[in-house]
C-alpha cells in the first residue's frame, strides 16, 4: 500500500508546466533535443514511407535531391517558426491557442488534435505489433485487414500499448531518456540492414551503387495502381510530412524547454537520420523484397526487417514504432489535459493510452497511414499560422495579440473563421484544382495568414481603457 | 565504471553496424552477421542506459 501511494505521489508530483512558462532551471540542453528528435523521426513510419517512394516510382536523382531540399526546409521551419515562438512564449501550443482563441475554441481544437495524435500513436503501436509476431509465430493480420483477426494480435497490441502508455505517463523526461537510448542503435540497424542486402541487389562495390539505384531500386517507374512521384512530390513530402509539428506549432510542447530558439535546428538529427538515411535504407530493403517476391504488392515491415537483419531487425521495428508512439501519446495527453487543468496529466495519458491501444487493434489504422499523415499536417497547419501572426504581426498592425484572454472571451471567431475557410479552400483546391494533398500546405498557410489578419481586423473591437496587450516576451520564472 | 559502460556501448554499436559491411565485402555470411547484430543489440540496451542519459542531464542554472 505504501508502495502504491508512493508511486501515485511520484506521478502526481510530475509537473509538465502545462499552463505556465517553463522555469529557467528546467530548460534542457542540445543533447536532449537531438536525442528526442533522432528517436522520434527514426521511427516505425520510416519502414512505410521509405518504400512509398519506391512504389510511387521516384527516380534515384529525384529522391536524393528532393529529400535534401525538403529536409532542409523542414529544419528551417522548426527553427524559425517553432523554435522562435516556443522560446518567446515558453508555453504549450494548447495554452497559447487558448489565450488567442478562447477556451471554447481550444476545447474543440484539442479534441481534434488528441484524436489525430491517438490515431498516429495507434498506427505505430500496430506497426510494432506486426514485428513482434515474427519470432513468436503469432498469426498477424495483413495490411488489407480492417478488423483484428486473432487473439494473439490483440494480446500483442495490448502488451505494447501498455508499455508505451506507462512510459508516456511519466512525462517528457522518461520519453526523452528512452529516445536517447534507442536512437543511436536504431539508426545503426537501419544502415546495417540495407548494407547487408546490397550484394543480393547486385551491388558489390561503391561504384555499383548508383547504376543499380537507378535501374533496380528507384527506377522511376511506379508500381501498378500508384501515381508517379517527381522531385516536387519528394521535396514537399519531406517538408510537410511533419507540418503539424513545425509550421503547425505542435512542437511548442517540446521546444518550450529549449534554452535558445536555435535548438530548433536539432530537428536536423531527426530528419537527416530518419527522413533521409532511414528512408533510403527502407527503400533498398523494399526493392529487394519486390525483386525477390516478383513484385508482390503485400507489405509487412516486420518480415522485411527480420529477413535483412534477423531478430535485431524485428526488435528495431518494434522499438521504432514505440519511440514514435511515446511522444505522440504524451502530446495527446497534454491536449486532453488542457481541457481541464485540474486533471492530472498521468491519469489523462493513461486514458488516452487505453483508447489508442484499443484503436491499434484495428489494422485499418496502418492501411490508412499515408492518407492520414497528409491530412494530419493540413488540418493542424492553420492554427500554427494563427499563432505565428498573433505573436509577430498583429500588434504591429495596431491589433491585439491574445485577444480572447484580453477580452476575457471564451471564443475568438477570427480563429474559427480562419480554420474553417483555410480548410474549405484547401478541399476546393484539391477537388476542383487537382492539387495533390501534399502540396496544399504551402498555399494553405498563406490563405490562413490572410484570413486571420482580415478577420481580426473586422472582429477586434477597441478594449476598455486601461487594458493593454500582454503579449510582451514572457519572463522566465526562476525557482 | 561509467567509462567501462561507454566502451562496452561503443563495442555494441560496432557489433551492430560492422558485420553488415563484412557481408558486403563477402568476408562473413549473413547468418553470422545477424547473430552479431543481435548480440550488439542486447549489449547496447544493457550498457547505454548506465551512462547515456546521465551524461546529458541538465546543469541547473542559477
Amino acid at each position: 500500500m505504501q508502495k502504491k501511494n508512493s508511486l501515485k505521489e511520484q506521478l502526481d508530483a510530475i509537473n509538465e508546466y502545462e499552463r505556465q512558462p517553463i522555469p529557467k532551471n528546467k530548460l534542457k540542453s542540445w543533447g536532449s533535443f537531438i536525442g528526442i528528435y533522432a528517436g522520434e523521426h527514426t521511427a516505425g513510419t520510416e519502414f512505410v514511407l521509405g518504400p512509398l517512394f519506391v512504389a510511387h516510382g521516384a527516380s534515384a536523382m529525384d529522391l536524393v535531391t528532393g529529400l535534401l531540399v525538403g529536409n532542409i526546409l523542414a529544419v528551417l521551419s522548426w527553427a524559425f517558426f517553432t523554435g522562435k515562438i516556443s522560446v518567446k512564449t515558453r508555453l504549450t501550443l494548447y495554452y497559447q491557442l487558448e489565450k488567442i482563441a478562447g477556451s471554447k475554441f481550444s476545447l474543440v481544437y484539442n479534441l481534434v488534435n488528441a484524436g489525430l495524435f491517438c490515431f498516429l500513436a495507434g498506427a505505430m503501436i500496430a506497426v510494432s505489433a506486426t514485428a513482434v509476431g515474427i519470432p513468436f509465430n503469432i498469426a498477424m493480420p495483413t495490411l488489407t485487414d480492417i478488423l483484428p483477426n486473432s487473439l494473439g494480435w490483440v494480446v500483442t497490441v495490448f502488451a505494447i500499448g501498455a508499455i508505451t502508455t506507462v512510459v508516456a505517463m511519466f512525462g517528457f523526461n522518461q520519453v526523452s531518456k528512452f529516445a536517447n537510448i534507442a536512437a543511436p542503435w536504431m539508426i545503426m540497424i537501419f544502415i546495417a540492414a540495407a548494407v547487408g542486402v546490397l550484394p543480393r541487389l547486385g551491388i558489390n562495390s561503391l561504384a555499383d551503387f548508383w547504376p543499380v539505384a537507378e535501374s533496380k531500386i528507384w527506377t522511376g517507374i511506379p508500381l501498378e495502381g500508384q501515381s508517379k512521384f517527381t522531385f516536387w512530390h519528394v521535396m514537399f513530402f519531406a517538408w510537410f510530412c511533419n507540418m503539424a509539428m513545425h509550421i503547425g506549432m505542435a512542437d511548442m510542447s517540446l521546444l518550450r524547454y529549449a534554452k535558445k530558439w536555435q535548438y530548433g535546428f536539432s530537428s536536423a538529427s531527426g530528419v537527416f537520420l530518419g527522413h533521409y538515411i532511414a528512408w533510403i535504407a527502407s527503400g533498398i530493403l523494399y526493392s529487394l523484397f519486390l525483386i525477390e517476391s516478383n513484385n508482390s504488392l503485400t507489405f509487412a515491415p516486420g518480415p522485411i526487417a527480420y529477413e535483412a537483419a534477423g531478430i535485431a531487425g524485428a526488435i528495431c521495428v518494434v522499438i521504432a514504432g514505440w519511440t514514435t508512439a511515446n511522444p505522440t501519446l504524451y502530446r495527446a495527453g497534454l491536449a486532453i489535459q488542457s481541457i481541464n487543468p485540474k486533471w492530472k496529466t498521468w491519469k489523462v495519458t493513461l486514458f488516452v493510452g487505453l483508447i489508442t491501444t484499443i484503436a491499434a487493434c484495428f489494422p485499418a489504422l496502418v492501411m490508412r497511414l499515408l492518407e492520414f499523415v497528409a491530412l494530419y499536417g493540413l488540418i493542424l497547419m492553420p492554427l500554427g499560422a494563427v499563432i505565428f501572426i498573433d505573436v509577430y504581426v498583429l500588434e504591429k498592425m495596431g491589433l491585439k495579440s491574445n485577444y480572447a484572454e484580453l477580452k476575457n472571451s471564451k471564443f475568438n471567431p477570427a480563429v474559427a473563421i480562419t480554420w474553417a475557410i483555410t480548410l474549405i479552400v484547401c478541399v476546393f483546391l484539391n477537388i476542383f484544382g487537382g492539387i495533390e494533398i501534399f502540396f496544399l500546405g504551402l498555399p494553405g498557410w498563406f490563405i490562413a495568414v490572410l484570413v486571420y489578419v482580415v478577420s481580426s481586423k473586422l472582429i477586434q473591437k477597441p478594449l476598455p481603457t486601461g487594458i493593454k496587450s500582454q503579449s510582451k516576451p514572457t519572463t522566465i520564472l526562476s525557482n | 565504471m561509467p567509462l567501462l559502460f561507454k566502451i562496452l556501448s561503443f563495442i555494441a554499436l560496432t557489433m551492430t553496424l560492422i558485420p553488415s559491411f563484412l557481408v558486403f565485402q563477402g568476408i562473413i555470411e549473413p547468418s553470422l552477421s545477424k547473430t552479431l547484430m543481435f548480440i550488439g543489440t542486447v549489449l547496447w540496451f544493457l550498457t547505454a542506459p548506465r551512462w547515456l542519459n546521465k551524461s546529458q542531464e541538465e546543469t541547473l542554472e542559477e
